[in-house]
């Protein structure tokens, strides 16, 4: 029997894990973190249905209920190198088949200083906006309910400046699904979502899209955020363009959300320089993005999940079911 | 001689098909960043010059473009040539080069 080892714990990892445990497959499963799925626990509820983040992560966490899966949690992997003989060597354990699903991070906020995350008590990310709606409780830098609220999209994505020219893909959704969250808790306040272009790409997005304004009553500006300053009061005042006015517009909130993109867990980075699959900007490279997106240039060597570019759970999930179903094939 | 109070409407769309493209092409061959621009207007939010007159960067570009020029050459004079544009624009585009080549073109140089 072929001994696999799956690295990393996310959906993806999970997902592959379960499908070939389901045939009789033993799989060692490594997690950097003490518990899988942390960052599918981070989140309050799931777009587009508002499922509740936790109630889904437990039912994915319960697939790891098989005696052939053999998780190691709080096991960072350092090394991943071939051994000579078309094997690989995870932590100085030799496996035949090895499947990357490192995941990725979120854009770090501090780098767009303009934004003034960090220096502004009143901004924050989106994994934070995330956080208060977890906790049900959104509050200002005073600790007061905030009256109004901006989100800006593409913070660390389809820009230049941070070097990452891609679309992170899930943010244009997630505020539209933050903001609606935000209208729940707090029916009077005014929500605003400064936009480049609204990608609503995937299944009920455009429809939340469309609930939002009709229903939620969100407001969509048009125009990138150029800089956000505090005020004496610790709110924030934004500068952005209305571009279908075609006039500068400023603004000052209670609290800015910025919805940060996805960019390559260091692990990601790591595992992709070391076993030499580097893809762009840092994320890992398949065979073949059409027809062969599981298998590396590497023999033995597999890749699933958002370790390759961003990717919804969803897509996570039956990429590492994908990859399973070719693990098993070889 | 018309006598009945009224007049041909002279149309207020913008019409491609009269537009003079050349003037477009040029500025791309002179300043290639240019064929980026995503038309977030970044560059307008931080403009000093915008906040005061009626110079809207992005706007300008925009209306060279589909050859809108009546008065665009009045309002680029507003432009300082600062370059805060240039530090906020995610495609990279050399804002400033555009503004000066406009102007050359518009013949206020």
């Amino acid at each position: 029997m072929n001994k696999i080892a799956i690295i990393g714990a996310g959906p993806a990892g999970i997902e592959a894990a379960a499908t070939l445990a389901a045939q009789q497959i033993e799989v060692d499963l490594y997690e950097q973190g003490e518990r899988p799925l942390c960052n599918i626990r981070d989140k309050a509820f799931l777009f587009p249905n508002f499922a509740e983040a936790r109630e889904v992560a437990d039912r994915l966490t319960a697939k790891l209920d098989n005696p052939r899966i053999h998780l190691h949690a709080n096991s960072d992997v350092d090394h991943l190198t071939e051994s000579g003989d078309g094997r690989w060597i995870v932590n100085g354990e030799t496996y035949d088949r090895v499947l990357i699903t490192t995941g990725y991070r979120t854009f770090d906020a501090h780098r767009k200083e303009e934004l003034g995350y960090g220096i502004y008590r009143g901004v924050h990310t989106s994994l934070e906006m995330e956080q208060m709606l977890r906790e049900g409780k959104i509050v200002n830098a005073n600790g007061d309910v905030p009256q109004r609220i901006a989100f800006l999209q593409c913070v660390g994505s389809r820009d230049e400046k941070t070097g990452n020219l891609y679309c992170s893909k899930l943010c244009c959704v997630t505020a539209v699904k933050q903001a609606i969250e935000v209208r729940k808790l707090i029916p009077d306040a005014e929500i605003f979502i400064f936009y480049m272009d609204l990608r609503m790409w995937g299944q009920h997005y455009e429809e939340l899209y469309r609930q939002a304004q009709q229903e939620y009553g969100i407001r969509f500006v048009r125009g990138r955020i150029s800089e956000a300053g505090g005020t004496y009061d610790g709110r924030v005042q934004i500068k952005s363009e209305d571009t279908l006015m075609g006039l500068p517009l400023k603004i000052t909130t209670d609290l800015l959300v910025l919805m940060v993109g996805m960019e390559p867990s260091e692990g990601t980075r790591k595992l992709a320089e070391q076993c030499r699959i580097c893809g762009d900007y840092g994320f890992a490279a398949s065979a073949d993005p059409h027809l062969d997106d599981n298998r590396t240039t590497h023999r033995g060597l597999y890749v699933a999940g958002a370790c390759k570019r961003p990717m919804t759970l969803t897509d996570a999930v039956n990429d590492g079911r994908s990859a399973a179903v070719c693990l098993m094939g070889e | 001689m018309n006598k009945f109070g009224f007049q041909i409407s002279r149309p207020r769309s913008i019409n491609m098909d009269l537009s003079d493209d050349g003037r477009r092409e040029q500025l791309l061959e002179e300043v290639p960043s240019y064929r980026l621009c995503i038309g977030c207007g970044g560059c307008t939010a931080t403009c000093s010059a915008g906040q005061f007159t009626n110079f809207n960067i992005r706007r300008s570009h925009t209306a060279l473009a589909c050859n809108q020029t009546e008065g665009l050459a009045a309002q680029l004079d507003s432009c300082m040539l600062c370059g805060k544009c240039m530090l906020v624009c995610p495609r990279g585009v050399n804002l400033r080069g555009l503004i000066i080549r406009m102007r050359q073109m518009l013949g206020r140089v």
